[in-house]
């Protein structure tokens, strides 16, 4: 028999298919295998985007800039012997972006599951409202929902008229007031729990309605069936609604732009993390450090991540139940 | 049905409908209000007006720097164009290679495609801004488009790969059998047996791109190629204020028409690419 080479046999079995995959292939190569190598090394630089040839290795002075003032350093000398300035507003962006996260998710995620819970009763014009509560959801990461939301929420809005017309004076202005920016972008997100929902509702409607028979003829009432049948049917759901809407949260950006008008807001209220790395990057040209910034926020995102997952076999149960 | 029932339900109803109106409230306000001449936006709350005007349109849509809406609205058409156009190509190409091929590291480059899903755009944001400024491409709409042909959104290929993995292979089988090749299965079977997931797909790339405003507040830099998002920030100034609410209101309602009427007209692939791929939101 005629033998062929290695090197043509494999060709002959895989060509076509990198043929079709070759786009993506190049994709991933060209925009996200080198570029995350470049940021990489653009951390330790102080790369600036008008005068790239002045570029110098910093070593880990765009982290000592990030995490300096923790350890209560304003200033610092980098490995190529520049005295640096400590960034002031990164550990404000990181806690405000850590407080958005951890409300907004927790806060959508339970009103989604509580809405899809009320809409599972065999109730009729679900459709229409599934529809009706995905509308913000639609329309919520635009600008145009970002610049009514400014409108909503200042001193002579929406929201003051209601709560004025119902009794209450003294009202502030919930967006220039920096005790209240963030929950309005909080609010802002929560509004969007129509994706989570729909999510929710697919998943209760995997769950078999014998198990809920079964309970009852046990004896068991409406919350120990939620508590025993549906959450731990639904835990992978929940699981999966978690860890999406988290990586989501932490990106969030146009909100935060456009209420403060392209800055961080009110005494840097909200200023979210990937506000602040485009002011940084974009504003300032300090690209090296919104690199450094970038990488730093991609090991808080998959740390965390990692943390759901390890922990998720406490409390996630991939049962008989799908 | 017992009483006890049917009140129960009432309530439900009437919950849901209550919430669902005051949730929707703000967006119907938003197009009330349009119509409000620009002193009455500021004191009525309510959705019935005192006087009807068109005002806020005709300021609104002059835009900016003396480029008026129409262009910005025909520049985001046709940047959604270009996207999904890009989309469809790449990824349904992707997507047969991983659901139908058998080739080495198969497996291997699933995994990467998956990992890619997850990974936070911020990391590639520098260099790419670098690397297209380098093209000369910065200014343009190629930052935007030419990403999409290379199936950079790895939601979309799996999206794609999980509706080809659930179609019948016999089908792939028996025109093999007939003597089509790869391309023929993947032109002739497969792609017409996707419709329904490449609208999803068409449908989600439109709306991202259409709301997408982070890249092109980054790489457009010139009146003439803003796109509607892009154009509606310049509503509101750097301090935050705003001068022409009317005409903000007035453009903002414009920009979400498409949206509404996409999704009122593809009500199921929404449903579908929502539970498939738990689409941002």
């Amino acid at each position: 028999m005629h033998k062929m080479p290695g090197i043509v046999r494999f060709l002959k079995r895989n060509a076509a298919a990198y043929m079709f995959l070759a786009p993506w292939l190049l994709g991933f190569f060209v925009l996200t295998l080198y570029p995350m190598g470049y940021s990489l090394w653009l951390g330790f630089t102080d790369y600036d985007f008008t005068k790239p040839d002045a570029t110098r290795w910093i070593g880990l002075g765009n982290y000592l800039k990030m995490f300096g003032p923790l350890f209560g350093q304003s200033e610092f000398t980098a490995s190529s012997g520049e005295v640096m300035r400590a960034d002031p507003y990164y550990l404000k962006s990181l806690s405000v972006t850590f407080t958005y996260v951890f409300t907004s998710v927790p806060l959508k995620l339970t009103v989604a599951l509580a809405l899809a819970l009320m809409m599972n009763q065999r109730l009729r014009g679900v459709s229409f409202y599934r529809t009706v509560y995905y509308i913000p959801t639609l329309l919520g990461g635009s600008v145009a929902i970002a610049v009514l939301w400014r409108k909503l929420f200042e001193k002579n809005g929406l929201v003051n008229a209601f709560l004025g017309a119902i009794g209450f004076t003294n009202l502030p202005g919930w967006i220039t007031n920096p005790k209240y920016a963030l929950g309005t972008l909080v609010l802002l997100s929560v509004w969007q729990f129509g994706s989570s929902m729909i999510i929710f509702l697919a998943g209760l409607q995997q769950i078999p309605q014998e198990y809920y028979e079964a309970a009852s003829v046990d004896g068991a009432n409406k919350i120990r069936q939620f508590f025993f049948i549906t959450i731990p049917l639904l835990s992978p759901v929940i699981l999966f609604n978690l860890v999406m809407q988290m990586i989501y949260a932490f990106q969030a950006f146009t909100q935060a732009y456009i209420i403060g008008g392209g800055t961080g807001g009110v005494l840097n209220s909200t200023l979210f993390y990937t506000l602040h790395l485009y002011i940084q990057g974009w504003t300032y040209h300090e690209m090296g450090y919104a690199s450094a910034m970038a990488w730093v926020l991609l090991l808080i995102i998959g740390v965390l991540t990692a943390i759901v997952f390890r922990t998720s076999n406490l409390w996630v149960s991939y049962g008989s139940g799908e | 049905m017992k009483a006890r029932t049917i009140v129960r339900l009432t309530l439900t109803h009437l919950f849901i409908i209550t919430l669902g109106l005051g949730m929707i409230y703000p967006v119907l306000w938003m197009i009330v209000s349009s119509f409000k001449p620009n002193s009455m936006i500021f004191s009525d709350p309510g959705l019935i007006p005192k006087a009807v005007t068109l005002e806020n349109y005709i300021t609104g849509w002059k835009g900016y720097a003396g480029v008026s809406f129409e262009r910005f609205f025909a520049n985001s058409l046709l940047m959604c164009a270009g996207a999904i156009v890009g989309n469809l190509v790449s990824c349904s190409m992707a997507a047969y290679a991983f659901a139908r091929l058998k080739f080495t590291g198969r497996n291997f480059w699933f995994a990467v495609m998956m990992t890619t899903l997850m990974l936070p755009g911020h990391v590639t944001l520098v260099p790419r801004y670098i690397l297209f400024n380098t093209f000369g491409w910065v200014g343009s709409y190629r930052p935007i488009i030419v990403p999409r042909f290379l199936a950079t959104d790895a939601f979309f290929v799996f999206l794609l790969v999980q509706f080809i993995r659930s179609l019948p292979k016999e089908l792939d089988e028996a025109a093999t059998i007939d003597g089509c090749g790869k391309l023929g299965v993947f032109l002739r079977i497969v792609l017409p047996l996707t419709v329904p997931a490449l609208v999803t797909t068409a449908l989600f790339t439109f709306l991202w791109t259409w709301d997408d405003f982070f890249n092109h507040l980054l790489y457009l830099t010139e009146p003439e190629t803003f796109t509607v998002s892009r154009a509606l920030r310049t509503f509101v100034g750097d301090a935050g204020a705003v001068s022409n609410w009317g005409g903000a209101l007035a453009m903002s309602t414009l920009a979400i028409i498409p949206s509404f009427v996409l999704f009122f007209s593809l009500q199921r692939y929404f449903i579908q690419g929502i539970t498939t791929t738990g689409i941002k939101g």
